[in-house]
C-alpha cells in the first residue's frame, strides 16, 4: 500500500500531503475549521495574495446542517470540484464529532488519577512488612482457640478433660459472685466484645457448672445437631460435588461419651450459646 | 599503610587473619587506595566486629546466669507495633460514649437483628477476566450476596434501585488494567461509604495448598486489631456484611485482620485436633486492603461529606503513626 505524509499546515483540507491539497501551493484554497463548537469556512483566493493578513477569508456557517451545506455550495461556487467536495466532507466529520463530544460531556466521565511510583512503591514495601508483622495464621489459631475455650462452639466439639478443668475452676470463681453482677456485665460486654468475638452473643455465661445439666444439654443439642446433620446430608448429596470435605469422616469417628460427674453445685441459670 | 593487623594481602591465597588482630581505633578501611587491598580488610574488620559482638552476648548471658533471679528482666524488643503513637481516638472496652454511639449508628439494626444482609457485588465497566472470577469467589465466600455487571450505569441511579429491592450493602470493585484495585463498600440505606485501595489479590487456584471451594454455610467472622473509632466503625461495616449467626457446623472463618493500617482478610476453614491444637486450611480469595476514604452518606464523590481521608503529605511522614 502506498503511504502517504501527513501535512502540518493548520488550514489544509485533507490532512494530507499533496499536490492538490496543499495550502500553500494552490494560490485558490477553501477550509471548514471550527473553533469552540462553531464551524467556519476559510477561503483564499489569489487577489489577496499580497496582503497575508487578510489572506484567510472567513464565514460564519450556520448550525443547522443543510442549511450550512448550503451556504458552503454559495460561498465556494464557481470553485473546483474537489475543493467543493472536500469541504463538505470535512464539515460533515466535524459536526460529527462535535456531536459525540456533548453526548460524552453528559454521561459519566472517567478521572483519571495518575499513580505516583514512589508512594506506590513505598506502600507495597509496607504492606509486605505489615504482613509479616502480622503473623496471620498465628493470629487466627489464637483467636479461634480463645472462641473454643469461652465456648461460642457450644457443645459441638467433645474435648471432656478441658471441659472438665475449666468447669473445677469456675466452680471456684462461681462459688463467691452473684448472678446479678454476672447479667450486668453481659450487656456490655456484648457490645465491646461484638468488635472482636462475632457471632455470639451470651457466650460468656454458658458456664459448663453443673454436669448434670450439662449431659441434658448435650443430649438435646446433640438431637438437634443430628437432625439438622441429616439434613444438611442430603442437599449436599444432592448437589453432583457433595462437598463436605472433613465434616463427614470426623463426625463419625467422634463416639458420644456421656460424662456423669456428681458434684454438689448451685444450679446457676444458663443461657444457651445462640 | 599503618595497620597493625599483620601481613599484607594480596598474595593470591588470604594470609590466615592474626587471632588477637586489634585494628586501632582511628583504622578505616575506605582510606586504602588499592580496591582489592581494601576489601579485604573491610571484611577482616566485618569479622572482627561480628566476633566482638558474639562475645559481648556470651559475655551478658554468662552474668545473666550468674545473678540468676536477680537478674533484670530481658528487655522487650522495639517493634513498629510497640512504638506506637497512641492515638487518642482509641476505644476503651468500657467507654460508654462509644457503645451508645454504636447503638444508635447506622449498624444498629444490623446489630439488633432487625435486618438480614443481602450485598450486591460489582465492577467498574467492563470488567477482564480476573474481576470477574475474585466477584464470583466473593460472592461464594460472602452468603446472601449477588453478583450483577455494570453496564454503563451510573452508581448513583444503581442505588435507589437497591435500596428498593432491600439490598443492605453494595460492593463495588474497581478495576484497572485487568486487575481489580479498589473498592467500595456502601452501606446501603444510607449508611457510611468506605472506600479502599486493594491490592495482592490472590484468586483460589493462586493460593497453595487449598482446600475445596467454600461451602454454603454461614460462616464466623475474625475482626482483629481495629481499635480506634475509625477502626470501630470500619470493623462494624465489616461484621454487616455477614449474617449474625453463623453456622458452627460449615468450620469456616473469614478474617479480617488490621494490621498498621493494612487489613488482611483471608477465608479458612478450621478443624480443633484437640483443645489446645487447631489445624486451619485456607480457601476463598485473599486481599488486603487500605482504607482511603469513608464518607457519611451513600456514595457520592462530589458532594458527599467525608468523614476520614487518607492525606498522603500529612499521614505517611510518621512511621509509627497510624489511624485504623
Amino acid at each position: 500500500t502506498k503511504t502517504q505524509n501527513f501535512c502540518r499546515n493548520e488550514y489544509n483540507l485533507t490532512g494530507l500531503c499533496n499536490r492538490s491539497s496543499c495550502p500553500l501551493a494552490n494560490s485558490q484554497y477553501a477550509t471548514v475549521r471550527e473553533e469552540k463548537g462553531r464551524c467556519y469556512l476559510y477561503m483564499k483566493t489569489i487577489e489577496r495574495a499580497a496582503f497575508p493578513r487578510r489572506l484567510w477569508e472567513r464565514v460564519l456557517l450556520s448550525k443547522n446542517y443543510e442549511k450550512a451545506l448550503e451556504e458552503i455550495d454559495e460561498n465556494l461556487i464557481y470553485w473546483p470540484r474537489f475543493i467543493r467536495h472536500k469541504c463538505k466532507q470535512r464539515f460533515t466529520k466535524i459536526t460529527q464529532y462535535l456531536i459525540r463530544i456533548r453526548k460524552l460531556t453528559l454521561k459519566r466521565q472517567r478521572k483519571l488519577v495518575p499513580l505516583r511510583r514512589k508512594l506506590e512503591r513505598r506502600e507495597n514495601r509496607r504492606e509486605e512488612k505489615a504482613l509479616i508483622a502480622a503473623q496471620l495464621d498465628n493470629a487466627i489459631e489464637k483467636e479461634l482457640l480463645e472462641r473454643l475455650k469461652q465456648d461460642t462452639y457450644g457443645d459441638i466439639y467433645n474435648f471432656p478433660i478441658h471441659a472438665f478443668d475449666k468447669a473445677l475452676q469456675q466452680q471456684d470463681a462461681e462459688s463467691e459472685s452473684e448472678s446479678d453482677a454476672e447479667r450486668e456485665e453481659e450487656e456490655d460486654d456484648d457490645d465491646d466484645e461484638d468488635v472482636d468475638k462475632r457471632e455470639f452473643v451470651e457466650a460468656e455465661d454458658s458456664e459448663l457448672s453443673d454436669f448434670e445439666d450439662m449431659d441434658k444439654l448435650e443430649t438435646s443439642s446433640e438431637e438437634e445437631q443430628e437432625e439438622e446433620e441429616e439434613v444438611e446430608k442430603k442437599p449436599s448429596h444432592s448437589k453432583s460435588k457433595g462437598k463436605t470435605p472433613l465434616k463427614g469422616p470426623a463426625r463419625r469417628k467422634r463416639p458420644y461419651i456421656e460424662i456423669e460427674y456428681e458434684e454438689e453445685t448451685e444450679p446457676n441459670t444458663k443461657t444457651k450459646a445462640a | 599503610a599503618g595497620d597493625g593487623s599483620g601481613p599484607a594481602p594480596g598474595d593470591g591465597t588470604d594470609p590466615p587473619a592474626p587471632q588477637r588482630g586489634l585494628f586501632p581505633p582511628t583504622f578505616s578501611a575506605s582510606e586504602i587506595k588499592n580496591k582489592q587491598r581494601r576489601h579485604f580488610m573491610f571484611l577482616r574488620w566485618k569479622q572482627q566486629q561480628r566476633k566482638e559482638k558474639l562475645a559481648l552476648k556470651k559475655k551478658r548471658k554468662k552474668e545473666r546466669e550468674a545473678l540468676g533471679d536477680k537478674a533484670p528482666p530481658k528487655a522487650i524488643p522495639k517493634t513498629i507495633e510497640n512504638q506506637r503513637v497512641y492515638d487518642e481516638t482509641t476505644v476503651d472496652p468500657n467507654d460508654e460514649e462509644v457503645a451508645f454511639d454504636e447503638a444508635t449508628d447506622e449498624f444498629a439494626p444490623y446489630f439488633n437483628r432487625q435486618t438480614v444482609p443481602k450485598i450486591l457485588i460489582t465492577t467498574s465497566d467492563r470488567p477482564r477476566g480476573r474481576t470477574v472470577r475474585f466477584c464470583e469467589q466473593l460472592a461464594t465466600v460472602i452468603p446472601n450476596s449477588h453478583v450483577y455487571y455494570r453496564r454503563g450505569l451510573a452508581l448513583k441511579r444503581i442505588i435507589p434501585q437497591c435500596i428498593a429491592r432491600d439490598f443492605t450493602d453494595l460492593i463495588v470493585i474497581n478495576e484497572d488494567r485487568k486487575i481489580p484495585n479498589g473498592l467500595v463498600l456502601s452501606h446501603l440505606p444510607d449508611g457510611p461509604t468506605a472506600h479502599f485501595r486493594m491490592s495482592s489479590v490472590r484468586l483460589r487456584k493462586e493460593i497453595k495448598r487449598k482446600g475445596k471451594e467454600p461451602t454454603e454455610h454461614v460462616p464466623e467472622v475474625i475482626l482483629n486489631n481495629f481499635t480506634t473509632r475509625l477502626g470501630h466503625s470500619i470493623g462494624r461495616m465489616f461484621a454487616a456484611l455477614f449474617p449474625h449467626d453463623p453456622q458452627f457446623i460449615g468450620r469456616q472463618v473469614a478474617t479480617f485482620h488490621n494490621q498498621r493500617d493494612y487489613i488482611f482478610f483471608r477465608f479458612h476453614r478450621y478443624i480443633f485436633k484437640s483443645e489446645k491444637k487447631v489445624g486451619i486450611q485456607e480457601l476463598g480469595p485473599r486481599f488486603t486492603l487500605k482504607l482511603r476514604s469513608l464518607q457519611k452518606g451513600t456514595f457520592d464523590s462530589k458532594f458527599g461529606e467525608y468523614e476520614w481521608i487518607h492525606k498522603r503529605r500529612e499521614m505517611d511522614t510518621n512511621r509509627r503513626k497510624f489511624h485504623l
